[in-house]
């Protein structure tokens, strides 16, 4: 039997070899391999984020614009849906059964298993009709967020709306944070403040077990952090005066902008048509989105900072500030109303300064004072010459703000367009164009686009003889101030004293005997206005109406432009609305023998404004 | 005579010592495993008892305690009766094997506890010991040398009937240990080729999953072709042989889908499939799987510490006080700490062949292999299963595992052996 004694060895090598094999795995999966860790965590950790509180909007009197309400989503786990009496349900939540269904299959597509919104922002209201039925319909249930509400209905374009983030928006890097589904601002000031009206999310640890139920903070909350509110918007719109303002522009298409000249703050910011704010929030929102969206009348259409117009007569005054600095003519150079180099608007007396010319509007007028400012004996070429002085007015026009972005605290905003001499030798050809080719540009008609706000800013300008602050809506994020390029001082290049060689000219417009703005005269209340009017010809119908103005002449603390798409002379629809308005800005209220001119230009009113459904 | 402490001298306090070390660590990781972090902090004065035996490390340690009584009763016991009744033990417990499933209430889908009051047993974890004291008998009565072919069916028969009984009454699992006397079988004579043979068996029905059927013949006959041109000999004098084997084993190949569909059952072919594809059944028997896996991974290099793991704590793995009680070790103890438990099993396995090769007697001897091999199956099947190295087999890790049946069985399988080695001393000394 000896010879098995030695077997003990074999059984005791097969016990060590299994032994090793066992400790060799061990080690790979404990030691080598982190992948099982991840896992661990990833069955056990749950993150979750804590949407911050979004900043609220203030307006210029502190009354709250924007706020927060709770909504509801209705959110469904397709696994868990049993036998669902589609019909039944499309009732109580009063869709329409193709929407649901469709919806459903969406869901799916996305997961089976986790949890996907049906219908998004319900209201506390509509959760109620719906709450105690639900238990009927398993695998749905709801989940509370914070949405926008809105305490006005007025200045829709202004603020801008908040809706869930679109795929192509989270593949932006500065958007990375973002989770699928998650609200932002996607136009006006809630998309340029998203920053500060965001806040920070909070993120908390929690441990789960198999089930999915929390067993407690993760390492007793070390990771964990607080979600910080978002920073409050203070607006310099004024409701009030907004409100007033987009009652004037019910039924037209235009703009209006106002600001504060001192400030660059704006006052009054109106693009007509308009919508209701709250038209995009709550439930149904995507519906109402394409039905402002396919709207002929456009009224998701930003117009004082997309719609870019030529200016009109307003431009003149630029031409004139420009001239005067250049020292091509003086306030009491006098020129012909000579209908031969471009018709005129009227009959009127004989422009012996410029005051008159303003006055008046007369084209003959601005044409040869714009021929001196762009032809100046700079070559002997004719062309060359036009050619040289166009470049040199170009830059001194630029330095208004204009053909270029102001740089307003929201999105959308347009260049606009003074035209270059290239721009000229492209369309042309070189050497063969003349002032001849260009000389619209002397009374704002042509080639040049201008938008409502730079219009607005170019007032501004005027009213401080020389220089302004971009425009801004936002006076104060937080307690901190408007943001620090709205506290930089820009001058246009024009010395204040050519600005007082205008000025008086607007005031006449709007105060002196038979000036083309009397309509828009405050003088009964003691307040100088200066304007100016603008009628541009408009190709595809019916004239565009502009005035631009300031008040009071000496010590302006408003100025405004109003735009009004196919409304005719400048004089008679435009200057009513703006007067109206500044009054009602400088006084507070508006003189009752003025009321009139509110109905002056009636609309067909219900036709443009888009109010919510109820 | 028949007292304790006539042991004293001649017992194998190394056994004992290790015994109690791994019971004692055993039931750390049961404690780890079944604590509540929401119990209160001193639940022994705090918890009533109703209340404290919801919980398994507490009824643990009723079990350990009744265990240690256990081995004192097995100690005190003359060991000529181990001998003397083996056979008697036998039969007693294969009756006990057939009437148990007509008798007991089923219990997670097998009729195999019988319940006496408040206690539940289960015949099948002792009919290990008591198998093994009937073959060791057994082998002791005939001559070895001289085996007959009766001799061998008797044996098989005497190793083959309690786990055909068992198999009946759906516990698998527990059948399967019986393989494990092959080990001692071999100590005592057995061909090696049989366990040469069995290996091979085991390695085609691997490839015969893994590997598509075509190469593998293919690869056969090639290897039947290398051999008859590499060995004259063999072709000429064991052609039909070599033939005849080649048959077999291109017989097997074909033959596992059809044990393996039709012969095993659902759940047993699913825990094969997923050892091979760990993603065959994700929410099944591979999440069990995977889940063992990820709790003993996570664990690292020195683990989370005593009662700090989150797999185990929060219900990601399955039967964590029992079946699973290594996914604890690891976690919470980390490599360090699933070595050391590597090191204590082979430790108390190398001793119990040490004590086993010191029988002067055959029945001593194989009956010590018999010990080694159960705790070895146990051992290489529960952890194996624990790290995806073997099928989801429901077997318990000796010592570690909650459960009164398996530490009762394992504590009396152990110390039989001890009393046996005590006892030969006496013997000596005697004579």
């Amino acid at each position: 039997m000896q010879y098995l004694e030695g077997r003990k060895y074999v059984v005791q090598a097969i016990f060590l070899a299994v032994a090793l094999v066992f400790a060799t795995r061990l080690f790979y999966i404990q030691v080598l391999d982190g992948s099982y860790k991840l896992a661990a965590d990833r069955n056990t950790l749950q993150r979750i984020v804590q949407p911050p509180y979004r900043g609220l909007i203030y307006d210029r009197k502190g009354q709250i614009l924007v706020q927060n309400t709770p909504v509801y989503d209705l959110m469904v786990v397709p696994r868990e849906v049993k036998n669902l009496d589609t019909l039944r349900f499309s009732e109580l939540l009063q869709l329409p059964l193709a929407d649901v269904r469709e919806a459903l299959q969406a869901a799916r597509k996305f997961s089976r298993v986790k949890a996907s919104p049906l219908v998004q922002n319900l209201s506390t209201p509509e959760l109620a009709a719906i709450q105690d039925n639900l238990i009927d319909f398993p695998g749905f249930s709801v989940k509370a967020r914070m949405a926008r509400s809105y305490n006005t209905h007025t200045m829709a374009h202004a603020l801008g709306y908040v809706g869930s983030i679109t795929p192509k928006l989270l593949e932006r890097p500065q958007y990375a944070k973002y989770q699928p589904g998650e609200f932002l601002g996607i136009t006006g000031l809630e998309s340029y403040y998203e920053k500060q009206l965001m806040g920070r999310r909070g993120v908390q640890y929690r441990m789960v077990n198999v089930r999915g139920i929390e067993k407690g903070a993760f390492r007793g909350g070390e990771y964990d952090t607080l979600s910080v509110a978002g920073q409050d918007l203070h607006l310099s719109l004024d409701s009030d005066l907004q409100a007033y303002a987009e009652q004037l522009m019910a039924g037209k298409r235009g703009s209006v902008v106002a600001l504060d000249p001192k400030t660059g703050e704006i006052l009054v910011f109106v693009s007509a048509p308009m919508f209701d704010p709250e038209m995009l929030s709550g439930k149904g929102m995507g519906n109402r989105y394409m039905e402002l969206l396919n709207n002929p009348e456009q009224p998701l259409f930003n117009r004082p900072l997309m719609a870019t117009y030529p200016p009109g007569s307003t431009f003149k005054l630029v031409n004139e500030l420009v001239a005067l600095q250049a020292g091509v003519v003086t306030p009491q150079t006098p020129f012909p109303c000579n209908w031969k180099l471009v018709r005129c608007t009227h009959r009127h007396e004989y422009p012996s300064n410029v005051g008159i010319a303003i006055k008046q509007s007369c084209n003959p007028y601005f044409y040869q004072v714009m021929r001196a400012t762009v032809l100046r004996g700079r070559s002997t070429n004719r062309f060359e010459d036009a050619r040289l002085g166009l470049g040199e007015w170009r830059r001194k026009v630029r330095q208004f703000g204009l053909g270029e972005k102001l740089g307003v605290d929201m999105g959308q905003e347009k260049k606009g367009l003074i035209p270059s001499p290239e721009f000229y030798d492209k369309r042309n050809g070189y050497h063969r164009w003349s002032f001849r080719t260009v000389y619209s540009l002397s009374i704002g008609q042509g080639e040049i686009g201008i938008t409502g706000l730079q219009m607005a800013n170019i007032m501004a300008t005027i009213a401080n003889r020389g220089w302004y602050y971009t425009p801004h809506f936002v006076s104060s994020v937080g307690q901190s101030g408007p943001l620090p390029e709205y506290k930089v001082k820009h001058t246009v290049g024009v010395d204040p004293i050519h600005f007082e060689q205008i000025i008086p000219g607007m005031q006449s417009v709007v105060d002196g005997k038979g000036g083309t703005g009397n309509n828009a005269s405050l003088l009964d209340m003691g307040i100088s206005v200066a304007g100016k009017t603008g009628t541009v010809q408009n190709p595809h119908g019916e004239d565009h109406a502009t005035f631009a103005a300031f008040a009071p002449a000496q010590d302006p603390k408003i100025a405004i432009v109003v735009f009004i798409e196919n409304a005719g002379f400048g004089g008679s629809s435009a200057a009513p609305l703006a007067a109206l308005i500044m009054e009602k800005y400088l006084r507070g209220e508006v003189a009752p023998w003025r009321k009139r001119w509110e109905a002056w230009l009636p609309g067909s009113a219900d036709r443009f404004i888009v109010r919510r459904r109820h | 005579m028949n007292t304790p402490a006539r042991y004293n001298r001649s017992i194998d306090w190394v056994t004992v010592l290790l015994y109690l070390l791994m019971v004692g660590v055993g039931w750390l990781n049961v404690y780890a495993a079944s604590y509540s972090p929401d119990a209160p902090d001193n639940p022994l004065s705090s918890l009533s008892f109703s209340q404290l035996m919801g919980y398994d490390w507490f009824k643990q340690i009723i079990w350990i305690g009744t265990a240690l009584l256990l081995l004192v009763i097995v100690l005190v016991i003359d060991p000529k009766v181990y001998d003397t009744f083996a056979f008697g033990l036998y039969g007693v417990m294969i009756v006990l094997l057939i009437v148990t499933p007509f008798i007991a209430r089923p219990i997670a889908g097998s009729r195999s506890w019988l319940e006496l009051g408040p206690v539940r047993l289960q015949p099948a974890e002792f009919a290990k010991f008591i198998t093994a004291l009937a073959v060791s008998r057994y082998l002791a009565s005939i001559n070895l040398r001289q085996q007959s072919f009766r001799d061998q069916l008797v044996l098989a028969g005497l190793t083959l009937l309690p786990p055909l009984l068992i198999i009946a009454a759906n516990e698998t699992g527990q059948a399967l240990v019986f393989g494990a006397f092959l080990l001692a079988y071999f100590r005592e004579g057995m061909s090696p080729l049989m366990l040469v043979i069995l290996a091979a068996g085991g390695i085609i029905l691997i490839l015969a999953l893994l590997v598509p059927k075509l190469w593998l013949v293919l690869a056969l006959t090639g290897i039947l072709v290398a051999v008859l041109v590499a060995n004259r000999r063999a072709l000429r004098h064991h052609l039909p042989l070599s033939v005849g084997v080649w048959a077999v084993v291109v017989g097997m190949v074909f033959g596992v889908d059809f044990f393996f569909n039709n012969v095993l059952q659902d759940h047993q072919r699913k825990r094969i499939e997923v050892l091979i594809n760990p993603s065959a059944d994700p929410l099944g028997v591979g999440w069990n799987v995977t889940q063992s896996k990820i709790a003993i991974g996570s664990g690292g290099l020195a683990g989370k510490g005593f009662l700090q793991g989150t797999q185990t704590k929060f219900d990601f793995v399955p039967a964590q006080s029992t079946d699973f009680i290594f996914c604890t070790v690891g976690e919470e103890w980390g490599w360090v700490g699933t070595t050391v438990t590597i090191v204590l099993f082979m430790v108390l396995l190398m001793r119990v062949v040490y004590v086993a090769e010191r029988q002067k007697s055959v029945f001593g001897r194989t009956y010590g292999y018999c010990v080694a091999s159960i705790f070895f199956f146990h051992f290489c099947v529960n952890i194996g299963m624990t790290i995806g190295l073997a099928p989801v087999v429901g077997i318990p890790l000796p010592f570690f595992s909650y459960g009164g049946s398996s530490l009762w069985s394992f504590t009396t399988l152990l110390f039989i052996l001890l009393a046996i080695d005590a006892a030969r001393k006496q013997d000596l000394e005697r004579y």
